[in-house]
């Protein structure tokens, strides 16, 4: 009744291709950019922004990369934690080699080195498919570790071999290092987000993400119809990667501020990623989002209510927090396959017809 | 509407003072996941000692200590989450046992005014207090058990170790990387060779370093291993038949979880250690008496005198006498991060205080300064006895090498500093 298309005339292409054909969905999103902009930046603390927005922001730009690749054009990997470790190193080593260089550049070049790797691991993608590309991508996850562990260059030769971010600043205003605000490095993030999303967006919906969805679903038939697959495949993993590398990169510089390659971006990285997406839905710039959402809020969320509101003990906690989410995943994948975006499409579909859906 | 308003406010009121009348000392500690073996008796020693401050002397100077528990899993994600959570409601010092988590929080904690305790671990070029005015690492430091390590096994092969082999077996990351480089100049100093192994985390997978172990015999075996590798590591040097008395841990790979389950073939591995060892203390009557009967404990109370749970007991027992010397210092009760760091720069303790505190003959005597925020940096060897089923301390405390650690503290502290842009001097 309230959510519909009727009275909406659309006049031209442009509107009838829009993100939010309806009216109510724009100002929604247009909302929620406002709130995000305006008026959370003034609302944050040191916690906040540590325990939920920087991880969240950063883990959607990371599987907004990982979509691009696994939903859309059908090539799984398990190397994002890997390639985040190139984004956070890359960043790093631009960081301290050129230290009068704006950090936001920094991390966009990570990025774009980031993307220079993934195409490298992603040739074999135009000889093995599936399940075997998986373990290829798999090897790029531990070669990568293993480089950063082993050649001190990469960590400039300190002793721990830990990498740290010495503090950068962008229009004064320090976004690295210890002595940030807390909503400078939030708007510093949202805006790499936002940026992506709109970006991962543009291309999905046109033609270069056409050619990747005809690859993923059924690479014989797309090269008939003329979609060439070295170029494809090449692209989705660039793409990909530099959303990962940008991602890695923010992880390390503006979040974490040290890390160290093995713990920090490790194969668990890649599978948490990997479940994002599955969770929040494949082939879809929403399900980033709330597959993001989903893994990095809900385990703090349960652990505020369970240790800090009730008082349990934190190791019980610790535990009951893995077996819900766990569950959960179960729960979610059974019900529903295609993810949280799948959901979220279902309910928007029946508020459409709500009341009368005969 | 308005009078609940106005109770509210002035209950927020009321509440502000009451909420200060406490010490709160957060405990980052990680009861699960692949280091849980080593966190739990740890965290139960921290803990415990504050409560039985609080049960049989009314806290510390007449205030409670409360302490805030967070789970960190030894993950540096986590770690970030529990320092921001905890740091808000007045944490006095952070213990966060994880060199990882250490590095993290040095810079946020030098910036947020909260000293770091890294006992025996994190960063060791913390020890220059000049650059690190709110890092802690005393009563010792990784290079004192590297050099400490080396006088031993000098002291065991005769007081020589030219032309030896020395593995060195460690966790891959900047814990297991930190004695490195005193290794390196030790073996320059004393003529052995250093193979480095690293093991990758969380080190259940060990058999190709055993492996090599096994082909190339070196004369001893250092391990700087946590968590599930310790277990590992033992069974694994059962395994080949390496000689028990010439595989040395550090002091964080020397504790009756690490040794148990190898069995009788464990016996006779050495490990380092800052603190006495068992229950033959007199402070154990009262932890019995005021905390573990009492039901307040915070284990199961079966980790009494163990490795671990001695180590965080004394742990705590450093907070809570930095918490009395900043109460002195600064004549006030309720004290307030920056006066618990001038308290913990100022922190000394003699035989006859450990005495007084029921722990005789249980540490080094300390003496912590501006210049020198690790302490001592003394430790002894305790071996493992499989048929006693416990650990006995086989030498005194040894001092280690300053002429090659003071050296390398100065140089990493300075690169730090110049790094960070720190100008080093004193609060």
């Amino acid at each position: 009744m309230l959510y519909r298309e009727a009275g909406e005339f659309k006049t031209s292409y442009a509107e009838d291709n829009a993100t939010f054909p309806l009216k109510l969905d724009r100002w929604a999103y247009r909302l929620l950019l406002v709130v995000a902009v305006l008026v959370v930046p003034f609302l944050i603390n040191d916690y906040w922004v540590n325990a939920v927005f920087l991880p969240f922001l950063i883990y959607a730009i990371a599987a907004l990369g990982l979509n691009i690749l696994v939903g859309y054009c059908g090539q799984v990997s398990l190397g994002t934690g890997g390639f985040m470790a190139v984004g956070a190193y890359a960043a790093y080593k631009l960081m301290t080699a050129f230290p009068e260089i704006n950090i936001a550049f920094h991390i966009v070049a990570a990025g774009a080195i980031t993307a220079g790797v993934g195409v490298l691991f992603g040739l074999p993608s135009l000889r093995i498919k599936g399940f075997y590309l998986a373990v290829a991508t798999l090897a790029a996850q531990f070669f990568l570790v293993w480089l950063f562990n082993r050649v001190p260059w990469f960590y400039n030769y300190s002793a721990s071999g830990q990498i740290s971010a010495p503090e950068r600043t962008l229009f004064g205003v320090a976004i690295t290092g210890p002595e940030t605000h807390a909503w400078a490095t939030y708007l510093f993030c949202l805006a790499f987000t936002l940026a992506s999303a709109w970006i991962a967006r543009n291309l999905t919906r046109g033609a270069q993400g056409r050619r990747w969805m005809a690859i993923r679903d059924m690479d014989i038939a797309a090269e008939i119809i003329g979609v060439n697959p070295l170029t494809a495949k090449l692209s989705a993993f660039a793409v990909s990667s530099f959303f990962i590398g940008v991602a890695g990169a923010l992880f390390f510089a503006v979040y974490l501020g040290a890390v160290e390659v093995g713990e920090a971006f490790g194969i668990n990285k890649s599978f948490l990623i990997l479940f994002m997406v599955i969770i929040g839905g494949l082939g879809s710039i929403f399900g980033s989002f709330a597959g993001a959402a989903f893994m990095v809020l809900l385990p703090v969320l349960l652990k505020n209510v369970l240790a800090g509101g009730l008082g349990w003990p934190t190791d019980v906690v610790a535990h009951l927090e893995l077996m819900i989410v766990g569950a959960l995943i179960v729960v979610f994948l059974i019900a529903e396959p295609h993810g949280l975006a799948q959901l979220w499409r279902v309910t928007k579909e029946k508020l459409r017809l709500w009341p009368f859906p005969h | 509407m308005k009078t609940r308003l106005a109770g509210l406010a002035l209950g927020a009121l009321l509440a502000v003072p009451a909420v200060a009348q406490e010490l709160v000392i957060p405990d980052l500690s990680y009861r699960t996941g692949p280091y849980a073996a080593n966190g739990i008796p740890f965290s139960d020693g921290y803990q415990d000692y504050f409560t039985l401050l609080n049960e049989r002397d009314g806290g510390i100077g007449g205030v409670k200590v409360r302490i805030v528990e967070c789970e960190t899993g030894y993950n540096t994600e986590k770690g970030v989450e529990c320092y921001e959570a905890t740091k808000g409601e007045g944490a006095l010092v952070y213990q966060p046992l994880s060199t990882g988590i250490t590095y993290q929080l040095i810079p946020k904690a030098t910036a947020d005014g909260i000293p770091i305790h890294s006992m025996g671990y994190g960063r060791t070029s913390a020890a220059n207090g000049e650059v690190f005015p709110w890092v802690f690492n005393y009563p010792g430091t990784y290079w004192d058990s590297a050099s400490i390590m080396v006088k031993h096994a000098m002291e065991v092969s005769g007081g020589s170790l030219e032309g030896k082999t020395i593995a060195l077996l460690y966790h891959n990351s900047a814990y297991g990387k930190e004695p490195i480089r005193t290794l390196e100049e030790l073996s320059k100093k004393h003529g052995f060779t250093l193979t480095q192994l690293p093991i990758d985390a969380p080190g259940q997978e060990q058999k190709s370093q055993w492996l090599q172990i096994r082909r190339e015999r070196p004369d001893f075996v250092f391990f700087w291993g946590w968590g599930v590798m310790n277990q590992v590591a033992v069974q694994e040097a059962v395994n080949v038949r390496y000689p028990m008395d010439h595989f040395i841990g550090v002091w964080w790979s020397g504790a009756e979880n690490d040794v148990t389950p190898a069995g009788a073939g464990a016996d006779g591995y050495k490990s380092t250690n800052f603190t006495g060892v068992g229950k033959d203390f007199p402070i154990f009557a009262d932890l019995q008496k005021y905390v573990v009967d009492t039901g307040k404990a915070a284990g199961d109370g079966s980790y009494l005198g163990q490795v671990q749970y001695n180590r965080g007991m004394y742990a705590a027992l450093l907070a809570a006498e930095a918490i009395k010397t900043a109460q002195e210092i600064h004549g006030t009760k309720e004290i307030t991060p920056a006066q618990m760091r001038d308290g913990m720069e100022a922190l000394e303790l003699s035989e006859a205080d450990y005495a007084a505190l029921g722990l005789p003959n249980f540490a080094p005597e300390l003496k912590v300064s501006c210049q020198n925020h690790s302490g001592p940096g003394k430790a002894l060897i305790q071996q493992w006895d499989a048929t006693a089923g416990k650990w006995t301390a086989i030498t005194d405390y040894i001092e280690s090498d300053r002429e090659v650690i003071d050296p390398l503290i100065a140089e990493d502290s300075e690169a730090y500093a110049k790094e960070n842009g720190i100008t080093p001097g004193c609060m």
